[in-house]
């Protein structure tokens, strides 16, 4: 599904984010990618969804050469992949169901489809009831769902999540985690950025660790800890 | 209808641009009606010729029925010394000074109304020269250099028009463009999020197009109502002082088909400055 071959990563400012990069993740895993703050994370999850470019080596993202996707085929692109944001990124100018709603509307479905996907969605996050509240009214934990929802309402094959339960206490984090492991069991691939280690080594995946831009362990599929 | 979110906004803006798109079409108005009066007394225009005071009466009838078999003399009034003397004593009020005159002093007149055909340009010329050049006549008058020179200010008026419209639109296309972009700014949290959802430029830039050209009709429409508020305004005076100088003339506003323009027209500068301000701004907005 993602592959990354001799990928490095140099800013402008001069820092090297990635180096010489290297792993495969297979279709329909679950890998968490852990490692400091300043390791890598971020860039990795960012050239993934093509909000930066590799300055040496290539990203493959479900066989596709990412560096030749340019223009109007870079928001196509997005459109395959589900992204969680620690920050969840909702728009308080607007009920629940039009934030989920948001990537069919993008993606230009019928209204009659986007009312049953969405719905579909919040059913599964466990927030069907909440449609019309304003997500500025709802708990942390459950801002968090409502990002997960509009994450997986267009059913991509890939969902990336970036520090998705940064802010959330041990009881909702493993919430949201199973939310995780149900969509992971329907066949979506993800790929979780956090370093929460307790988390992790409850939920018995692959984990994925990156140290000062290079991977230290995990970077083939079947190498769980 | 995002306009409507923020109604005191929206409707500044469109004032805005309602007063920006009147001032040239009053303007315009105004020139269109001057030019209309113009040609009315260039219409009325009418050549005085003054015989010689030694012409017979004989050789004057003779030249009369002549002039009037011409095609472009449409009326022909022959004014003797005599009946111009009675006019003047009635309308000149110096009766008594006129008596003291020993002899007339006014000359016979032959006042021609040129046709409509001969009523301007080279053929109006032609008729005067021909008048003038006639062996009865002293002099032969026409008052062109008014109308000349009504014509060249009207020109210049006009040109004037054209450039302060240009610069109107100019203004409007920044104050359209520097409108979208700050709500383009206020929605930055939207734009970030529905590019990250795969939304392309284009789905992103529609709203904005739309909201230009939604700011440029409401604001030419705003306009056309300030216009004809302004029209009725002044109608009531100007037939007044028309009728003071015996004429039907009445102030005419934009038609249908120049309204309807004039608002496009609006709309598609709405349209274009939020063009710009998109291309400018929109690109600048990447999720990082």
């Amino acid at each position: 599904m993602i592959r990354f071959e001799n990928v490095s990563k140099r800013y402008d400012t001069g820092q090297e984010a990635l180096s010489r990069v290297d792993f495969h993740i297979a279709r329909g895993e679950m890998v968490f990618l852990t490692g400091h703050s300043g390791a890598g994370k971020s860039t990795l999850m960012k050239l993934i969804m093509l909000m930066e470019r590799p300055s040496h080596g290539q990203v493959l993202v479900g066989g596709r050469q990412t560096n030749r996707i340019r223009g109007a085929g870079i928001a196509h692109f997005r459109r395959d992949i589900g992204v969680v944001f620690q920050n969840h990124q909702l728009l308080f100018d607007r009920s629940v169901f039009d934030n989920v709603a948001l990537p069919l509307q993008v993606a230009g479905f019928q209204v009659g489809d986007i009312g049953r996907r969405v719905r579909a969605a919040l059913d599964k996050v466990g927030l069907l009831h909440k449609e019309r509240q304003n997500p500025i009214t709802l708990s942390g934990g459950e801002q968090q769902r409502v990002g997960i929802a509009r994450a997986v309402v267009n059913k991509p094959a890939l969902v990336l999540a970036d520090e998705p339960t940064g802010n959330l206490d041990p009881e909702l984090s493993a919430e949201i985690m199973t939310l995780f492991r149900q969509f992971n069991e329907l066949g979506t691939t993800l790929v979780i950025a956090t370093h929460d280690i307790d988390l992790i080594g409850r939920m018995n995946k692959r984990v994925l660790s990156l140290a000062n831009g290079r991977v230290t362990s995990g970077a083939a599929p079947g190498g769980s800890q | 209808m995002r306009l409507l979110r923020s109604p005191l906004q929206s409707v500044l803006t469109w004032l805005v641009i309602a007063v920006a798109t009147a001032l040239p079409a009053t303007l315009y108005v105004a020139l269109e009606n001057i030019q209309a009066l113009g040609y009315q007394w260039q219409d009325s225009s009418q050549i005085s010729v003054f015989l010689r005071r030694d012409a017979s009466a004989q050789s004057i009838t003779e030249w009369r029925q002549q002039l009037a078999s011409r095609q472009d003399i449409a009326e022909l009034t022959y004014v003797s010394p005599e009946q111009a003397m009675s006019e003047f004593r009635q309308h000149s009020g110096l009766g008594d000074v006129l008596d003291d005159l020993e002899q007339n002093p006014l000359p016979p007149v032959l006042l021609v109304q040129p046709a409509t055909t001969a009523s301007q340009g080279a053929a109006l010329e032609t008729l005067l020269s021909d008048l003038q050049a006639h062996p009865l006549t002293d002099d032969a008058r026409l008052d062109m250099m008014w109308v000349q020179r009504l014509e060249q200010l009207l020109l210049l008026a006009g040109r004037t028009v054209f450039f302060l419209a240009l610069l109107l639109v100019l203004g409007l296309l920044l104050v359209i463009g520097n409108t979208i972009r700050l709500a383009i700014e206020s929605r930055r949290a939207e734009i970030l999020v529905v590019k990250l959802v795969g939304g392309t430029n284009a789905y992103v830039r529609r709203p904005f197009l739309y909201t230009g050209l939604w700011y440029g009709l409401g604001g030419g429409l705003i306009a056309l109502i300030l216009l004809a508020a302004g029209l009725y305004w002044l109608s009531p005076p100007v037939s007044q002082l028309a009728s003071l100088y015996q004429s039907d003339f009445k102030l005419e506003g934009l038609d249908f088909i120049t309204s309807a323009q004039l608002v496009l027209l609006a709309g598609l500068v709405g349209l274009a400055g939020a063009w710009l301000a998109v291309g400018r701004h929109l690109s600048a907005i990447e999720p990082q």
